[in-house]
């Protein structure tokens, strides 16, 4: 099969953009991506988005990002997965271009979140959840997280103050991203001093609500040689995905995320790789929690011994597990069908070796998305060239 | 985004919400809630249903401080992960409870309640919470 590689990138920052639509977003991520391609035309375009109907009122993201971006008739879908949209629209890219049907493919990840009320968009982000079985009952994403939260912490004797070092870890990698949504560093008290959303997950122990557009250029290592130089070409050297029970209580073990382990494996025997191999981790640490839960399933810690990681300090730019080297979806924010892709693209400046905080001689990186309490998630494989 | 559903979107489920009638596989006898057309652990597509007893006990709790839009008017409330005496786990709010005293293990009981009502001439919802059983 063709080896795929990214050529290119670009980005919104992650805030409120009350000024700026969906669409908006979409093509200046899209059209930075090409420029720093240096291609000005693709053979398809995969939009990661999970809400727009809700959020906005608006489906059918492939022709609308397409047309507006003058990408002409080709072919545009979106990819929908929840919060793991953005990682499995960048999949969906790759297979294209894996595939040969497609040379040159554009994936873009947006979400607008914040024309909506926000308990219309709380109702909005639960819809990732069971309808039927846990938001009828008036559950919110951030209670389901807590309710892992509190069995972690009794399971495995942490403490809220444990589990903050994450939020910690992220705002202090994030005050060095540009594009972040929080650029201040915080400390445990800052976390624990924020009031309970739903106890015991405090506001600082969960993501924000946010705007923004991700998006990358996909091409074979053959054809990316007409447009860009070695070392702008990042390889996807290994992906994969899978599902888990959407119904948290239907799940047989709530402590462990199946779904990442399974995905993670393809992954690493795609690539050729093992966990030790990987230089920094871009997981899914929408809530603390899930930071520590990550890093257990996709086997860089053992179980239970994922928040020891951040306790032992492994977890920052210089230790042996960097997490979250841009802020994270704690701190760079999470516009959630888009933040597979703002993974994607933090994981090519580390590779590159363009990132304002440069995980040193970095060669190969791994991206995790999350999309449901655990439901459905992408792991991602990047190599330097 | 109050607005009412299709009273046969939850009329679909008066057996599962009023009654706790779940599923049991008679290939491999493993009972699930709510009711699945295929059993999660043998895959036999022959399942009949099943009346759990409604007792059961907290796995987890969390209070809802927060709600999605629609259920602002019963907040802070409590929700839980109730496993079964029968195996099974669910999540339903607990009713009739102080936070205080919820703790990992606690016995409860099943209860239909109003879970939902949709303003003006709107539907009401009812289905199963749990409370401290009645001695
Ligand atoms: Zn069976």
């Amino acid at each position: 099969m063709r080896k795929p590689v990214i050529i290119g990138v670009g980005l919104t920052p992650v805030g409120e953009h009350w000024r700026l639509a969906l669409r908006d977003l979409a093509v200046e991520a899209l059209l930075n991506a090409m420029e720093d391609a240096g291609v000005d035309k693709v053979d398809s375009l995969y939009v990661g988005n999970m809400a727009s109907g809700s959020f906005v009122e608006q489906e059918n993201l492939g022709a609308l990002i397409a047309d507006w971006a003058g990408l002409g008739n080709i072919p545009a879908v979106k990819v929908e997965a929840a919060c793991a949209s953005g990682g499995a629209a960048v999949q969906e890219g790759v297979k294209a271009v894996m595939s040969g049907l497609e040379d040159v493919v554009a994936v873009v990840g947006v979400e607008k979140m914040t024309d909506a009320w926000p308990s219309d968009a709380t109702r909005y982000l639960a819809y990732a959840a069971d309808a039927e079985w846990e938001l009828f009952h008036g559950v919110s994403f951030v209670a389901l997280n807590a309710l892992v939260m509190r069995l972690y912490m009794k399971e495995y004797g942490y403490t809220e103050e444990d589990l903050a070092l994450f939020a910690v870890n992220a705002h202090a990698n994030g005050a060095k991203n540009p594009y972040a949504m929080f650029k201040k560093p915080i400390t445990v008290e800052t976390v624990m001093k924020s009031p309970y959303v739903a106890d015991p997950l405090k506001l600082f122990d969960a993501s924000p609500i946010a705007d923004g557009a991700a998006a990358v250029i996909i091409t074979t290592e053959e054809k990316a040689k007409e447009f860009v130089d070695k070392a702008k070409m990042v390889e996807v050297a290994g992906m994969g995905r899978a599902i888990d029970t959407i119904n948290l209580a239907n799940r047989k073990e709530f402590l462990f995320l199946r779904a990442a382990k399974v995905a993670a494996e393809r992954a690493y025997k795609m690539a050729g790789i093992e966990v030790k191999d990987i230089d920094f981790f871009e997981v899914h640490d929408a809530f603390t929690v899930m930071a520590a839960l990550s890093l257990e399933s996709i086997g860089a810690a053992e179980r239970g011994k994922g928040a020891m990681l951040a306790k032992e300090g492994q977890i920052a730019i210089d230790g042996d597990y960097p997490i979250q080297t841009l802020g994270g979806l704690k701190a760079r924010g999470h516009p959630v069908g888009a933040t597979g892709v703002y993974q994607t693209v933090e994981a090519v400046w580390q590779l590159r070796g363009e990132a304002p905080n440069q995980v040193p001689d970095a060669e190969i990186g791994l991206t995790q998305n999350i999309g449901g309490t655990g439901s459905n998630i992408t792991v991602t494989i990047l190599r330097r060239v | 985004m109050g607005r009412p559903m299709q009273v046969a979107r939850y009329w679909r489920h008066f057996k599962e919400k009023y009654r706790l009638i779940g599923g049991k596989c008679k290939s491999c006898g493993h009972v699930h809630f709510p009711k699945r057309p295929v059993c999660p652990e043998c895959g036999s597509q022959e399942i009949e249903e099943f009346q759990f007893s409604g007792k059961g006990k907290v796995v987890s709790w969390t209070i809802v401080r927060n709600p999605p839009s629609g259920y602002e008017y019963y907040k802070p409330y409590p929700i839980a992960l109730v496993e079964l005496e029968e195996g099974p786990v669910v999540l339903a709010q607990l009713t009739d409870v102080d936070p205080e005293e919820i703790d990992f293990g606690m016995e409860v009981e099943m209860v239909t309640r109003k879970v939902r009502e949709f303003e003006e001439d709107g539907i009401i919802l009812y289905g199963y919470k749990f409370r401290l059983p009645i001695k």
